[in-house]
């Protein structure tokens, strides 16, 4: 009796994990398949790389690549120094106006930046960035989420570490870089997939802001692509862009999925 | 005596100014990144929410609440908050009650329960700009995957993108997909801090296993669920990247929704002012939903 509703369950749930998997499976064929106006699950004729290399020729997306990959590194690049910096001061130090830098930083928890679009532009604008990768990233240069999940890290460390450190001549410059960044490298990847995974793939904002191929993400390029003219009717070439820019991301997430799955539990913190 | 005391009083002084000096150094890059973009924004949203600022206008002109007022007066303003809210009632819920299920499925022995994960969780990964494109597909007219289907059962090709009442609940069903798997993380590493004991004992007395869910799981998992419908709440709120590619907020404004809305007057009709007040609904929306997590401080941090 057990072993039936065992599985029963099992069967249940692997075929639940099929169904979930349609739409991936359905993109990645369709873009190795020869263009076609009616969509079918499986493919129908034999496996083709026309639709990526039309694509990867229509579209500029090595250009796409580079920027968010430029976008994405130099904005947790940033992030890391100003979140270590920050995390240390809250989590080590005693000082005046605490309670304030917690305030601001629980605005920008429950405050999604996408919200801002508006105002932030504004700002972007007077102060010149607009349409360019700096104007995409400066507004993720402080992080609310990546400063409260390094503190609740640092405050792990037992504090007559860094004393004794302090004690054979260390400057609380070498202190953060000797002992606390080094001690908490779980806190970092989690939040460096985080971050990664949120800025490869953010959209609103990086549309707002670009104005040019040279600074265009590819999620921008992709949804311009997915409206242009010449991919109407095409699903064989939207699939092959949609593979191009999703495909990074969802390899690296079928070989770390424990470590990832493990960072965006962390990234609930509000 | 006297002055070493006071000397003595003096270098604490000076050690307590230094911390706090060293302190706010090593806060400065964060204050001044946090102040620009999200404290400064805000204030800003409130003082030009209260202005005319159409495009060619040279300066914001005061006009006290009149956009708040022109709002309430707005159909179409009260459709799009309609949409907001009837997308996340058809949303969250079942997002939570599908998360919770996915994470019970996950959290028993069963075979492949890795590769049952990755499933459930992939899409959370992949950006919802290719979602969008991938799903415009499914629910593309006639040639679409759920039309051909719907064909080869002998049923009418429905088309849900391109009318009013099937375009919302369309977007609903792709995006609980998409949203489930998340949902399911947070569920997951809540049950796994019950304890097992807890359940054994349960069976030994017999319980069903309706009964342990509702006696045992549902109540330990309180904290979870309130902060888990925060997170809910707060993603359905924002999300519009769809819109963009499937819909542009058609059909007759059926799937504008409010940030969509936002981005529509500031961006597409360069209207400042009315993007500002809307931006400031938006943010009540935001503390509104906060406010939920204060109702139970506990879970207000949360992770394992």
């Amino acid at each position: 009796m057990k072993t039936h509703k065992h599985i029963l369950l099992n069967l249940v749930a692997v075929v639940l994990a099929l169904a979930w998997l349609v739409p991936l499976v359905w993109m990645i064929g369709t873009a190795f398949t020869e263009g076609s106006y009616t969509m079918s699950l499986i493919p129908h004729t034999r496996p083709t790389f026309e639709n990526l290399r039309y694509v990867w020729n229509a579209v500029p997306f090595g250009r796409y690549y580079m920027n968010t990959m430029i976008v994405v590194a130099g904005t947790f690049s940033v992030q890391f120094v100003t979140v270590t910096m920050a995390a240390y001061a809250l989590a080590v130090l005693k000082f005046k106006g605490e309670k304030l830098m917690f305030i601001i930083i629980f605005i920008q928890l429950i405050i999604p930046n996408d919200v801002l679009i508006s105002p932030n532009y504004m700002t972007l604008g007077d102060l010149g960035l607009t349409d360019t990768k700096l104007g995409i990233m400066i507004p993720f240069f402080g992080s609310a989420f990546g400063i409260f999940l390094l503190r609740q890290m640092f405050k792990t460390i037992p504090a007559a570490l860094s004393e004794a450190a302090v004690i054979d001549g260390c400057n609380t410059f070498q202190v953060i870089t000797n002992i606390y960044v080094p001690s908490s490298r779980a806190a970092y990847i989690s939040f460096g997939l985080v971050s990664i995974s949120y800025h490869w793939n953010n959209f609103l904002w990086p549309l707002i802001v670009t104005n040019s191929t040279e600074n265009r993400t590819l999620t921008v390029g992709l949804a311009l692509f997915a409206k242009s003219k010449e991919a109407v009717m095409q699903w064989a070439n939207v699939c092959a862009a949609t593979f191009i820019i999703s495909m990074p991301l969802v390899i690296a997430f079928f070989i770390f999925q424990k470590k990832f799955i493990n960072s965006f539990i962390s990234s609930g913190i509000k | 005596m006297k002055t070493t005391l006071t000397r003595g009083y003096a270098v604490r002084l000076s050690r307590g100014m230094k911390t706090n000096l060293k302190a706010w150094i090593l806060l400065a890059p964060s204050l001044v990144f946090l102040l620009t973009f999200t404290v400064f924004p805000i204030l800003r949203s409130f003082f030009l929410g209260l202005t005319q600022y159409e495009f060619g206008m040279r300066s914001p002109e005061f006009i006290g609440l009149e956009n708040y007022i022109n709002f309430a007066k707005s159909a179409l303003f009260w459709k799009i908050m309609g949409n907001t809210l009837y997308f996340s009632f058809l949303t969250v819920l079942p997002s939570m009650v599908i998360g919770l299920g996915l994470a019970m499925i996950v959290n028993t022995k069963i075979h492949g329960v890795g590769f049952i994960r990755t499933s459930f969780f992939y899409p959370v990964i992949m950006p919802m700009i290719a979602i969008a494109s991938i799903w415009m597909f499914i629910y593309m007219a006639e040639s679409g995957m759920l039309d051909q289907l719907l064909m080869a059962v002998g049923l009418k090709a429905m088309n849900v993108l391109s009318y009013r009442e099937t375009v919302i609940p369309a977007m609903s069903f792709m995006y609980v997909w998409k949203e489930a798997g998340y949902l399911m993380i947070f569920f997951l590493s809540g049950l796994q801090n019950i304890s097992g004991e807890l359940y054994e004992a349960a069976t030994i007395d017999g319980a069903s296993p309706f009964t342990m869910f509702r006696k045992i799981t549902l109540p330990l998992l309180g904290p979870t669920l309130l902060f888990v419908s925060t997170i809910a709440l707060t993603n359905s709120v924002k999300l519009v990247d769809h819109i963009v590619i499937m819909t542009e907020g058609g059909p007759n404004n059926g799937s504008t929704m409010l940030l969509y809305h936002i981005y529509q007057q500031g961006f597409a009709w360069f209207d400042q002012a009315k993007a500002s007040a809307l931006t400031v609904v938006m943010l009540v929306i935001m503390l509104a939903i906060a406010m939920i997590q204060f109702v139970n401080a506990d879970s207000r941090i949360h992770y394992n």
